[in-house]
């Protein structure tokens, strides 16, 4: 089979891989219909991970027909067209039995912070991923769900993180009716948590970005007010201003470690990788919020230590909350969403990229060329 | 005004939020949102076992200090090999409460992309890295244009992604002559 295969920093190439093996009774394997590649795989693309290795296949959001599954699974079969979550999860852990599915404690031999990810290093249980033609779905009775028959496969591939993910970074917010909320980053994620904070009742939905044609989405799809970071000598100032000298009453960081930091940030976090990227978006959320509010992060971080600034967190009085999305238990609110009309996921996509052209797609996503939302890795048809 | 207790009044009233926005409030209540509570123990997962039936090590695989066993599950994707692999080893003694445990993998990483580099020259499927860069999307997703008047992400480090790209391979064929030149010396 085809599978994108990761090099080295910002490397990556297309290779004949052998089609991946049942490796427990509960696994199936899944052929990939559609991809994507997500902000964070970024994360990976750039090194910025810890023990991503050479010849690992990336892509945590993908769909497809499965393929073979293994003796005792007893919901899915051979034909079924089935949406994955990013997550990996038992179901039957300390964790996953409470609802915490992406914190499953037997899923990741590699660590204990953090669950089971698809294509997402060998810090998150090193799987590979579905930027191929096929993909190994372990649990396959707990995580994938059957797409349904009114879904378009475009919208279910977004539905397996991005869309999710931001609607969950909007819950953690703790969002009440009339509340300001400012979005930091208006990428897919970003765009999907402020469009989402207006389900939950807010009554000001304010998105900040660098790239102007992103800004341009979120106040088109996301219904948000809009500013660019760059225009500003002091976006945390502006925000202050805007706010009647507040701040909002919910933060969302939709940015994760790698947005633009300073020079020493960019030296010490980007070149020396000594810090898990540099933090610019959480600490401009914690600024902008005001005190007694909630920061929520989705964005995603490594796990390195990075230069959070903690101490006007605990003057402030603040509540952080934080977590990857248990994407599973998101799906039945999101399906009704969807269905009536409320959440557009494809609207986003703004890029087809065939398997053989992933090279491409990742450089124009890092660099965002071409005016580029979100990618879509479309295996050719054999 | 912030210095007393009223609490600033949103532009719009909630009921022309609700007018604009479609679906605007249909989460209000926090019953209907599906991470509240945080934890819950009456979701049905598709789980049909009390601890899930074990999968094969067929090779020694390395786990975290944190666990007390191996995993019922894990991926298989790339065992450790080689000097990176070695180093890998290493971190594993190491909890994830130890940057010793990070900065070995990271080290480890750069390593392996070094090996994996080498070795594709004495393979059928040596590295290109015109096309595993990517670059060739800077013709085709309008690379010159956005280089001007917008905005790349990539423009505040552009300066200094040449010496980053180009200076070990310059380091490393510095090395090379060096040792030539002392070997053809040591020979005369």
């Amino acid at each position: 089979m085809k599978a994108m295969v990761y090099r080295g920093p910002y490397r990556v190439r297309v290779e004949e891989k052998d089609i991946p093996k049942l490796e427990h009774p509960n696994d199936a394997i899944v052929r990939v219909s559609l991809a994507a590649i997500c902000g964070s795989d970024l994360h990976l693309y750039h090194g910025m991970m810890p023990d991503t290795r050479v010849g690992m296949t990336f892509g945590h959001e993908f769909v497809g027909t499965v393929h073979e599954v293994g003796s005792s699974v007893q919901n899915l079969k051979p034909g079924d067209r089935v949406m994955v979550p990013f997550n990996i999860f038992c179901g039957s852990c300390y964790f996953c039995s409470r609802g915490l599915y992406s914190n499953c404690h037997n899923v990741n031999a590699n660590a204990t912070a953090v669950g089971g990810i698809y294509g997402y290093s060998h810090t998150c249980g090193g799987y590979d991923g579905g930027q191929s033609e096929y993909v190994r779905v372990p649990f396959a009775d707990v995580g994938p769900s059957l797409i349904p028959e009114w879904m378009e496969e475009e919208d279910a591939v977004l539905l397996t993180d991005a869309v999710a993910t931001g609607y969950f970074g909007a819950q953690l917010g703790d969002i009440s009716e009339g509340d300001t909320v400012v979005v930091f980053g208006a990428g897919p994620v970003g765009l999907f948590a402020a469009k989402s904070s207006w389900l939950m009742g807010a009554g000001r939905v304010i998105v900040i970005d660098h790239l102007e044609y992103r800004l341009e989405k979120a106040r088109s799809f996301a219904h948000a007010e809009t500013y660019n970071f760059v225009e500003y000598d002091d976006i945390v100032v502006h925000m202050k201003k805007i706010t009647d000298y507040l701040g909002a009453d919910v933060a969302i960081d939709a940015v994760g470690a790698e947005a633009d930091g300073n020079f020493t940030q960019h030296v010490t976090s980007s070149q020396l990788k000594l810090q898990g990227g540099s933090p610019v978006a959480l600490n401009w959320a914690i600024d902008s919020v005001r005190k007694g509010g909630t920061v929520s992060v989705m964005g995603a971080y490594g796990p390195m230590f990075s230069a959070v600034k903690f101490g006007d967190a605990v003057n402030k009085g603040l509540t952080l909350r934080m977590n990857q999305c248990p994407v599973k238990r998101q799906w039945p609110r999101l399906f009704e969403h969807v269905r009536n009309g409320y959440l557009k996921p494809n609207d986003i996509v703004t890029h087809r990229i065939p398997l053989e052209h992933i090279a491409e797609g990742y450089h124009m996503f890092s660099a965002k060329l071409d005016g580029i939302i979100k990618p879509l890795i479309v295996p050719s048809p054999s | 005004m912030p210095y007393t207790a009223d609490k600033p009044k949103p532009k719009e009233s909630s009921e022309q939020l609700r007018a604009r926005i479609p679906g605007w409030g249909v989460d209000l209540d926090p019953k209907d949102r599906p991470s509240v509570p945080r934890e819950r123990t009456d979701l049905a997962t598709g789980a049909h076992w009390e601890f899930p039936e074990r999968q094969e090590e067929k090779v020694p695989r390395e786990r975290s200090v944190e666990h007390k066993f191996l995993t019922p599950v894990f991926g298989t994707s790339a065992p450790p090999a080689g000097l990176s692999g070695a180093l890998r080893k290493v971190a594993y003694r190491y909890s994830e409460g130890r940057a010793a445990h990070w900065l070995i993998l990271l080290a480890a990483d750069r390593i392996n992309a070094w090996e994996s580099r080498l070795a594709s020259f004495i393979s059928l499927h040596p590295d290109n890295p015109v096309t595993e860069s990517g670059v060739l999307s800077e013709f085709s997703g309008h690379g010159f244009r956005s280089r001007f008047g917008r905005k790349r992400a990539d423009l505040a480090h552009q300066w200094i992604d040449p010496a980053v790209a180009a200076g070990p391979w310059i380091l490393a064929c510095a090395a090379v002559v060096a040792i030539a030149r002392k070997l053809r010396r040591h020979k005369a």
